[in-house]
């Protein structure tokens, strides 16, 4: 009985003791060379994994970063705190990227714009927006159907009464939203700046008008009463310079069709 | 020329109620012109046409106003005399925007039509396919490809055979079936003609067997026509219209995945097309106007209309005396199967359009998908031999590459799985969906790559 | 883009814009009518005790149904009949003797943990009723065990059985092997027993000659193919006729396996659950010969404790039915061969 089990027991740890050896030499003889920083940089960055920055993730960073190929100033969720953390530990000098955070270029919810068609289909945008153009009396406009918000990995996009809103306190301009959207209307602006003309159409007054009883109908009333070069014009949509302070807040009264709004 | 059955049957299709009865009988005919037309400058796949004339400008009826932009792509004529008025921005049936020329409509008998090629056998092969890319012909039969490209495939594809698909398996529509019991020796020449381009041997006729008396005109127009010629008459199958199917069931012959049908040695035209390319050639007129089906239970007096290009689906319907019980609830460009849904009755036609359907609220249901319970219907109905269940369920979960991986590229959208799925998955709208994501990302790589 | 002044809207969707008609509710419902003639085969036979145990396990299943939806904040899913379907399934696996909580608690098990958890209908990866079946045989598994006796036992003259712990058929037969008694004597008159319905075993799976007609019908609706039930009996049949060929003696005739334990409801009703079989023609054929072969070597291993084996081969053949779809997609349209 006893040397049974002593039997047992020899053997098997023999066959560990022989693995162990295995193993032993494989990591040192088969081990992977890797720069010893990417771990560390890897260790600075915040691990959400949110691909903000461009890459894949947190350690993919962390690797263009170790091989010089990314800025370190990319990683929003880190924010400033996590730059000047990678900084010092590579020993370079880092400018601070300007924090921004996403906003949708529209505020023609479903009562200001109202739909053209009644549409049957599945919830999302890029299917709505190919299905006849889109619902929405207004082509250019948010469609409200939240893709947006399904793809925000920290839940900052709502969707109200058809319209896509951004809480620009939980943004972390990974910048998700901006590539799924169909459309095209959300853009990165500075955190800074609050005041915003919410609307994408390119149209001429006449036709935005029928569309959408919000929209930019390319009036300058904004570009004559704003700050000095604070509002351009494209074509006959109004566009905020984000370069130029707006001081002058009284545009948001200017505006006729109240599509230029605080945020 | 002999009649035979179709010798292969296509695993999976459906059986649709076809409901052609509605519009059949009705000789085609003329319509009320209206007073303005919106000619969309894209009627075709590929690049739109860029317009060559300008608002205040006088056309004829034949006048080029959309020159061809791109080695894919086709021009545009006017289809009426009259002034231009302005270049409009309109929405075509499939919802995009594109730009249109809108011209007030003056009644003249002038025409700017090109030169009738009175002996066309004598005709080079490339002043022909000049002919056929400067008239803007393009398949008729839904997609608008360009006939011209169709017609001269590379030295490295020989075609042996040229189809002429009058198959028209969509429910509803009879545009093609009135073209072929009225213009049979019409398609008779086109269809010569584009077997001479071609150098076909062999020449098929495919018709559906729901159509006996588009059968008989085509064999008594066919009669004498020299060499390998026959008209196959398919089982009515729905998608036999559709290039692939048809192709496998009148030369057993699949198109390999991700090929072209000239990779089997056949060319499928449209009955419709082959007409446009008759008057083309030997009349020189250009692709102005089709048959356009009017029909469904909302309208008073279902027709087959032939109508210029730029009418307003309203025109249409008053044409065919308005609605029949109330506004419809859904007007569709194109049949039940495969057509699209249009948002407003300004929408002008084209030349793919080949049918304008408008349902009662009765025969159109608002369904909410819900779960798929894996009954394998939508399998057996596959023509391609899919797994459209898989399919919808991968790309509903974002998983395109897993979708990518059982093949959603090779979907042809036919509607089949979405028909029979008794848990209302609008599975068409998966695919394209997960489709347009595929093709976006192969965008993406490419433009990296440049 | 110009919108004209509309007081009601197109509706638009993505194309196909016509439906064959066919709805989850139309399938169950069919499923619910091909299963009438063996409820009213178990009335017949097993009196108020088939009703009571059907009506308990429907209630208990709608009522979990409705609850684990309201729950999960889901939409309800009460009115597509599933539910129902699970209740009668259930019921009709049940010995008449079962007390009703029994019941109750197995309905609940089989639609909270067998079908909600998952997910809901579409989801589950294991037939509710059979999951909850097998539940019950390990947790009450006397109750599940015990059946009344209505002479079947006596015609086919196996006495040497215990008359006081009445089994089933097959049960019969394995407990006189491994008595090391001599096979019992099956008569036309036993057979016709086993056709008709008039023997030990669970409310609704005894009548064959009521589960058939319920098939016909669901074929005929084309709710069902032939080639799940066709595989599995089929399968069943040849593995007892060779068996029975090579050991007359020792084994039992083909005729006497296909009618009893439950087989034909088993393959018709049961394997044929669209959610957990197969979905392509090759799948289901290959599904339905692993649940054949699987029974079969359940029922014939002498030592074994079960005399049935179809609730666990159809179980079993569930679980890998995600692989059976995997493996068995069809050759894409222009795939060179």
């Amino acid at each position: 009985m006893d040397n049974i089990i002593l039997e047992a027991l020899l053997w098997i740890g023999l066959i560990g003791l022989i693995s162990g050896i295995a193993l032993a030499v494989a990591a040192k003889y088969l081990a992977v060379k890797e720069d010893p920083r990417i771990a560390a940089i890897n260790d600075l960055l915040p691990g959400a994994n949110c691909g903000g920055c461009g890459y894949a993730g947190c350690a993919d960073y962390a690797r263009a970063i170790a091989e010089g190929q990314a800025e370190i100033n990319l990683c929003t969720p880190g924010g400033l705190a996590c730059m000047s953390n990678i900084a010092a530990y590579l020993g370079v000098a880092a400018t601070a990227a300007k924090k921004k955070s996403a906003l949708v270029l529209c505020c023609g919810d479903n009562d200001k714009s109202k739909k053209r068609f009644a549409y049957n289909g599945i919830s999302d945008c890029a299917a709505a927006h190919a299905t006849a153009g889109g619902d929405k009396s207004c082509t250019w406009g948010c469609l409200g159907y939240g893709s947006c918000a399904r793809v925000c990995p920290v839940d900052a996009i709502t969707i109200e009464n058809g319209l896509a809103r951004v809480n620009k306190e939980l943004c972390i301009a990974c910048g998700k939203c901006v590539a799924i959207c169909p459309r095209r209307i959300i853009k990165m602006v500075p955190v800074a700046a609050n005041i915003h003309v919410l609307c994408s159409s390119p149209d001429k007054g006449p036709l935005v008008k029928q569309a959408c009883s919000t929209g930019c109908i390319g009036c300058r009333l904004c570009v004559k009463f704003g700050d000095e070069g604070a509002f351009v014009m494209d074509g006959f949509l109004a566009k905020v310079d984000y370069s130029i302070p707006v001081t002058k807040e009284e545009v948001i009264e200017k505006c006729p069709s109240k599509c230029i709004q605080r945020n | 020329m002999q009649t035979i059955k179709s010798p292969y049957n296509f695993k999976g299709g459906i059986h649709p109620a076809y409901h052609k009865e509605l519009a059949s009988g009705s000789a085609i005919q003329g319509l009320p012109l209206p007073a303005t037309l919106s000619v969309p400058m894209s009627q075709h796949l590929g690049a739109p046409a860029k317009p060559c004339v300008k608002a205040g400008d006088e056309v004829k009826k034949g006048t080029l106003i959309g020159a061809q932009a791109g080695f894919i792509s086709a021009p545009v004529h006017a289809p009426v005399a009259g002034k231009v008025n302005a270049i409009a921005e309109v929405l075509t049936a499939s919802g995009r925007p594109c730009q249109a020329v809108v011209i007030e409509r003056v009644e003249s008998d002038e025409t700017d039509f090109m030169q009738p090629m009175t002996n066309w056998q004598s005709r080079s092969k490339d002043e022909l396919l000049a002919r056929i890319s400067e008239a803007g012909i393009v398949g008729m039969g839904g997609a608008g490809f360009p006939t011209k490209i169709k017609l001269s495939p590379p030295m490295d594809k020989p075609i042996d055979t040229l189809i002429l698909n009058g198959a028209e398996c969509e429910p509803y529509l009879t545009s093609d079936h009135r073209m072929m019991v009225e213009h049979a020796r019409e398609i008779r020449l086109g269809a010569e003609i584009a077997r001479s381009i071609l150098g076909a041997k062999t020449l098929r006729i495919a018709i559906e067997d729901n159509k006996p008396d588009a059968i008989a005109a085509v064999e008594k127009a066919f009669e004498g026509v020299a060499g390998d010629v026959a008209l196959t008459v398919l089982r009515t199958s729905y998608p036999h219209g559709s290039e692939k199917q048809q192709i496998y069931a009148v030369t057993g012959r699949e198109v390999p995945r991700g090929g072209l049908p000239m990779d089997t040695g056949c060319v499928v035209e449209n009955v419709s097309t082959a007409f446009a390319i008759s008057e083309a050639v030997v009349k020189g007129i250009p692709l102005i106007q089709r048959v356009i089906t009017v029909t469904g239970d909302a309208v008073q007096n279902p027709a087959n209309l032939m109508a210029p290009f730029g009418t307003s689906y309203q025109s249409l319907i008053d044409a065919c005396g308005g609605f029949r019980g109330g506004r419809p609830a859904k007007v569709i460009s194109g049949g039940p199967m495969m057509g699209f849904a249009v948002s407003s009755l300004a929408t002008p036609t084209g030349k793919t359009a080949s049918g304008v359907l408008l349902l009662s609220p009765g025969r159109v249901s608002q369904y909410t998908s819900q779960a798929c319970i894996s009954c394998g219907r939508c399998v057996d109905a596959c023509p391609m031999r899919l797994i459209p269940s898989e399919l919808s369920q991968f790309v509903e979960a974002d998983d395109i590459e897993g979708a990518e991986g059982i093949a959603l590229m090779d979907c042809i959208e036919c509607g089949s799985c979405a028909f029979v799925c008794p848990a209302h998955r609008p599975l068409v709208q998966h695919m394209r969906r997960g489709k347009a994501c595929i093709m976006a990302q192969r965008a993406a790589a490419k433009a990296k790559r440049d | 883009m110009k919108v004209e002044n509309q007081t009601e809207l197109f509706l638009v969707s993505s194309s196909p814009h016509t439906h064959i008609g066919s709805s989850v509710e139309r399938i169950m419902l069919d499923v619910l009518i091909a299963l009438a003639p063996a409820f009213a085969a178990s009335l017949y036979f097993f009196g108020v005790d088939a009703l009571r145990l059907t009506a308990t396990c429907v209630a208990t299943c709608l009522l979990a149904e409705w609850l684990c939806r309201k729950a999960m904040g889901r939409t309800n899913t009460i009115s597509d009949l599933s539910a129902i379907v699970t209740g009668v399934l259930l019921a009709f696996n049940l010995p008449p003797s079962l007390p009703t909580w029994m019941a109750a608690a197995g309905s609940l098990f089989a639609i909270t943990i067998c079908k909600q958890i998952f997910g809901g209908i579409g989801y589950n990866v294991f037939n509710p009723a059979l999951a909850a079946r097998a539940f019950m045989l390990i947790s009450f598994t006397g109750a599940m065990t015990v059946w009344s006796n209505s002479g079947w036992i006596a015609s086919v003259g196996a006495s040497t059985v215990d008359a006081t712990t009445v089994a089933t058929p097959l049960g019969v037969v394995k407990e006189a092997l491994k008595a090391g008694a001599a096979m019992p004597n099956f008569t036309g008159a036993a057979v016709m027993q086993l056709f008709t319905g008039k023997i030990n075993g669970c409310i609704g799976e005894t009548s064959a000659l009521a589960l058939l007609l319920g098939a016909a019908y669901l074929l005929w609706r084309k709710v069902i193919t032939w080639h799940i039930p066709g595989a599995y009996i089929g399968t069943v049949f040849i593995y007892a006729s060779i068996l029975h060929l090579v050991a007359p003696e020792a084994s039992v005739p083909p005729q006497i396996h296909l009618l009893s334990g439950g087989l034909i409801l088993g393959a018709c009703f049961m394997a044929t659950d669209m959610v957990t079989s197969p979905v392509t023609r090759k799948g289901m054929l290959i599904f339905g010969v692993g649940c054949g072969i699987i029974t079969m070597l359940i029922r014939t291993v002498k030592s074994g404790a079960y005399p049935e084996g179809v609730s666990f081969a159809i179980l079993l053949m569930n679980a890998i039915t995600p692989l059976i779809n995997r493996g068995c997609r069809n050759k894409v349209f222009g795939t060179k061969s």
